[in-house]
C-alpha cells in the first residue's frame, strides 16, 4: 500500500511548485506520507522520488537523518519526555522512569495495543517549563508523574483527540498561497538581473 | 516576585522594561492580523518602503541590530556580504530553535507570526531578496499553524506576494518545515537540509552562504528574534533602537533561565547592561535560587557555551565581555544548577545530546563525540577510573586542539582562558559535546575523582587498558 492518494499528489504538487529546484519539498512530501500512515512506506518513498525527481536511495537518505520520521508503524500517540539539560535538573530521568512503569514499555518502544510509543527526546525549546514532553508534538509543560498518569489515561480514553491528532499530523493549518497573490518560483539560473525595486547599480559595478 | 505572566504565554514573564519584540505577548490573540494591525503592525513594512532598500538597509548598519541565532553577528553587515551582481539572492529564516535552554524563537513564532513576517519583508525588500523559505523546526506544530495561518492572512491583504501595498516590491514567503535534526540549525546545514538533502553543515570556505548558499546562489540566514526586530526599528527609528543598551550591544534580547531558579522564565532584556546576577537574583526576573540554595554553576549561553560559576555573576550581556571571561552569550540560554547538582551527571546530559546529534561528516565530532559520553556515562555510573579523566581531555583535544576557554575562578585560582577555540571539524557540534566536559572537569575536577573507583580496569572495557 501506500502511495500518496490523489487528494496528497494535488497538495504535493501544490507544494512542489513552491520552490525553484523540485527536490526542496522532499522533507515536506515524507511529512505528508507520515501523515497518511502514520509512518513513511517505502512505496511512499519510491513515489516522492518520482514527484520530486529523486532516486528512491536519495529520498530514503534524506529521510532516515530526521529523527521524525518512522519507517514502521508506531503508536496512535508518540510520547517524547525530555531528557536534555534543563528538564533532567528538573526531575525528566524520573519521568521517563515513571512513564515506562506506567506504559508498561522501555523507552523505543511501543505498547502491545498500539497506542502509545515512548521515547527519550532531547531539548523541545520549553527548557522554562520543565520538565516537559510533547505527545504527537504537542507540548506539556512541568510535568508529575501524576500528571503522567492523568494525561496517558486522557489519551486512552479519547479524551483529548480533539486536540492532539494521530501520529502523522504536526501542523493542521498548511500555507496556501492563492494563484492570484503569489509571484512564483523561478528556477535559479532563469533569474538575470536584480529584482526591479532594487536601484539601478553603479557604474563601476555596471562594468564587471 | 514582581512582572506579568499569561496562561498563552508559558514562561514569559513581562516586566516594566523597553519591549521591542515581546510587545505584543499580553494580547491572547497577538497571532491574529487584526491584533496585529490594530497594535501598529505592518507600519514598519511601510515605512521601509517610503524609502529606499540602500537607505533601509543603511538603517540596519546603522542600528547595529546583531544576529540572536548564536554567533552575534550584526545582520546588516550580514546582508552585505553577498557579491556584487550576482542574483538571484534568496532569505531563509532560521526557526530550528534547538539549542539547549534556548525558548524563545517558539514564542515569536507562535505569539507574534505577523512580526516575524514583517521581518521578513523588510529583509527582502533591503537586501533584494527575492523569495523567502522560513524554516520551522518539525517539532514545532503550533508554531507551523500560528505562521501557517499569519501567511495565508497577510497573503490575503496584500502584505505579501505581487506588488505589495501597491509598490514594485514582490516577493513570496515559503513556509518550510524541518524533521528533527539539531545539526540544522547550522546556517549551511539549513540550506542543505532545504535543497532536500540530509542536513550535513557543508565544508568552508565561502565562510558564509551569502556568498554561495541556497541553489548555489547568496542566501542570507538570519535568525527569528533578529528578524522580529526590525518592525519595530523601521517605526520607531535608529536612534530609538541604539538608546536602549549599549553603543556594541543596542535594543534588547530575549533571554531564557531555566533550571534552578524560583522562578524560570523568558524575559525581554536591555542588552549590553543587564548582569548575571540582576538576572538569577533580581526581584524581576528568577528571584535567586530555588530553596534559597547556594549557585553552584551555570550556563550562560545555551548547551555549547563553556559554564561560569559565581565569579561572573556581575557580567553584563555584552558578547565582548563574556568572551573575554571565557565564555559565550549564544542564543540567550542560561542554565542554572544549584549546591545540589551532581556535576559530571548534569555535563552528560549535554554531551550525550550532542553526541546523539552529530550528523556524522566529521571523525572527530562523531567518534569524539560518542567516546565523550561514553568515558562520562561510565565515570557517572561509578565505574570510572583516573585513567578515564586524562582519556576525556585527550578526545578533546582532538575536537579542538590547543587551550579550550574557560571561565575563572578564585576557589581554585584560575585564571579565565577566552572564548574561541580551534576546532577540528566543520561545525560546532563537536566542540559542543567537549564544553560541558571540559567545563566541569576543569571547575568541579573533585567531584570527578569523587565518583572514581579504585581498581584495576577490567581489559574489555571501552577505552582501552590503562
Amino acid at each position: 500500500m501506500a502511495r500518496l492518494n490523489e487528494a496528497n499528489v494535488v497538495y504535493a504538487k501544490e507544494i512542489i511548485g513552491r520552490y525553484p529546484m523540485p527536490r526542496s519539498a522532499t522533507i515536506p512530501l515524507l511529512h505528508l506520507a507520515q501523515q497518511q500512515d502514520g509512518y513513511v512506506t517505502n512505496e511512499a518513498i519510491k513515489h516522492i522520488g518520482e514527484l520530486v525527481g529523486a532516486s528512491s536511495a536519495e529520498v530514503l537518505g534524506t529521510a532516515t537523518f530526521y529523527e521524525m520520521f518512522k519507517f514502521e508503524p508506531v503508536g496512535k500517540f508518540v510520547v517524547n519526555i525530555c531528557g536534555t539539560m534543563s528538564c533532567a535538573l528538573l526531575g525528566a530521568e524520573e519521568l521517563l522512569h515513571h512513564a515506562e512503569e506506567a506504559l508498561g514499555i522501555k523507552a523505543g518502544s511501543t505498547t502491545p495495543d498500539g497506542m502509545f510509543t515512548l521515547e527519550r527526546a532531547e531539548c523541545q525549546a520549553a527548557c522554562t517549563e520543565a520538565p516537559c514532553l510533547q505527545v504527537n508534538y504537542r507540548y506539556r509543560y512541568r510535568v508529575t508523574p501524576r500528571d503522567l498518569d492523568n494525561l496517558i489515561e486522557d489519551l486512552r480514553s479519547g479524551r483529548l483527540d480533539g486536540e492532539i491528532p494521530s501520529h502523522g499530523t504536526v501542523a493542521r493549518v498548511r500555507q496556501h498561497i492563492p494563484s492570484e497573490r503569489a509571484v512564483g518560483a523561478v528556477p535559479p539560473d532563469d533569474v538575470k538581473g536584480a529584482p526591479v525595486w532594487m536601484p539601478a547599480p553603479a557604474p563601476a559595478e555596471a562594468q564587471k | 516576585m514582581i512582572g506579568t505572566t499569561y496562561p498563552h504565554a508559558p514562561g514569559f514573564v513581562a516586566g516594566d522594561r523597553p519591549r521591542i519584540v515581546t510587545s505584543r505577548f499580553e494580547f491572547d490573540d497577538a497571532h491574529t492580523l487584526d491584533r496585529y494591525l490594530a497594535t501598529g503592525g505592518y507600519k514598519g513594512l511601510q515605512a521601509a518602503l517610503a524609502k529606499s532598500p540602500t537607505e533601509v538597509h543603511d538603517d540596519v548598519k546603522g542600528a547595529t541590530v546583531l544576529g540572536r541565532g548564536g554567533a552575534g553577528f550584526p545582520a546588516g553587515v550580514k546582508w552585505g556580504l553577498t557579491p556584487q551582481a550576482v542574483w538571484p539572492r534568496y532569505l531563509v529564516v532560521n526557526g530550528d530553535e534547538s539549542e539547549p535552554g534556548t525558548y524563545k524563537d517558539r514564542l515569536l513564532m507562535e505569539l507574534d507570526p505577523h512580526q516575524l513576517i514583517e521581518g521578513c519583508l523588510i529583509a527582502c525588500y533591503a537586501a533584494g531578496l527575492s523569495q523567502c523559505f522560513l524554516y520551522i523546526r518539525g517539532e514545532m506544530a503550533l508554531a507551523q499553524e500560528r505562521v501557517a495561518t499569519a501567511l495565508n492572512e497577510a497573503y490575503a491583504a496584500g502584505y505579501i506576494g505581487k506588488n505589495i501595498l501597491g509598490t514594485n516590491f514582490s516577493v513570496d514567503i515559503v513556509l518550510h518545515w524541518g524533521a528533527g535534526a539539531y545539526v540544522v540549525g547550522e546556517e549551511t546545514a539549513l540550506i542543505e537540509s532545504l535543497e532536500g538533502n540530509r542536513g550535513m553543515p557543508r565544508l568552508k570556505p565561502p565562510y558564509f552562504p551569502a556568498a554561495i548558499g541556497l541553489y548555489g546562489k547568496p542566501t542570507i540566514v538570519n535568525n527569528v528574534e533578529t528578524l522580529a526586530n526590525l518592525p519595530w526599528l523601521m517605526t520607531n527609528g535608529v536612534e530609538a533602537y541604539t538608546a536602549i543598551g549599549t553603543a556594541t550591544s543596542p535594543g534588547t534580547r530575549m533571554v531564557a533561565v531555566s533550571g534552578h531558579v524560583k522562578r524560570p522564565g523568558v524575559f525581554e532584556i536591555i542588552n549590553g547592561t543587564t548582569t548575571f546576577r540582576d538576572l538569577l537574583y533580581g526581584e524581576e526576573f528568577c528571584g535567586g535560587i530555588r530553596d534559597d540554595n547556594e549557585l553552584k554553576a551555570f550556563v550562560p549561553g545555551g548547551g555549547s557555551a563553556p559554564w561560569f560559576v559565581p565569579d561572573q555573576l556581575d557580567l553584563p550581556f555584552e558578547n565582548k565581555l563574556v568572551s573575554a571571561a571565557g565564555s559565550m552569550l549564544g542564543s540567550g540560554a542560561v542554565m542554572v544548577m544549584d549546591e545540589t547538582t551532581d556535576i559530571p551527571a548534569a555535563a552528560l546530559t549535554l554531551t550525550r545530546f550532542y553526541a546523539h546529534e552529530s550528523c556524522g561528516k566529521c571523525v572527530p565530532c562523531r567518534e569524539g563525540g560518542t567516546w565523550l559520553e561514553r568515558i562520562m556515562r561510565r565515570i557517572v555510573d561509578g565505574h570510572g577510573s583516573q585513567r578515564d579523566l586524562d582519556q576525556l581531555i585527550e578526545v578533546g583535544e582532538t575536537i579542538c586542539p590547543g587551550a579550550f576557554p574557560h571561565a575563572a575562578s578564585d576557589r581554585l585560582g584560575l585564571d579565565a582562558v577566552p572564548f574561541p577555540y580551534k576546532m577540528t571539524t566543520i561545525c560546532f557540534v563537536g566542540p559542543s559535546a567537549y564544553a560541558p566536559v571540559h567545563s566541569a572537569l576543569t571547575l568541579f575536577r573533585d567531584e570527578f575523582e569523587a565518583k572514581l573507583v579504585q581498581r584495576n580496569l577490567i581489559p574489555v572495557s571501552v577505552g582501552g587498558a590503562p
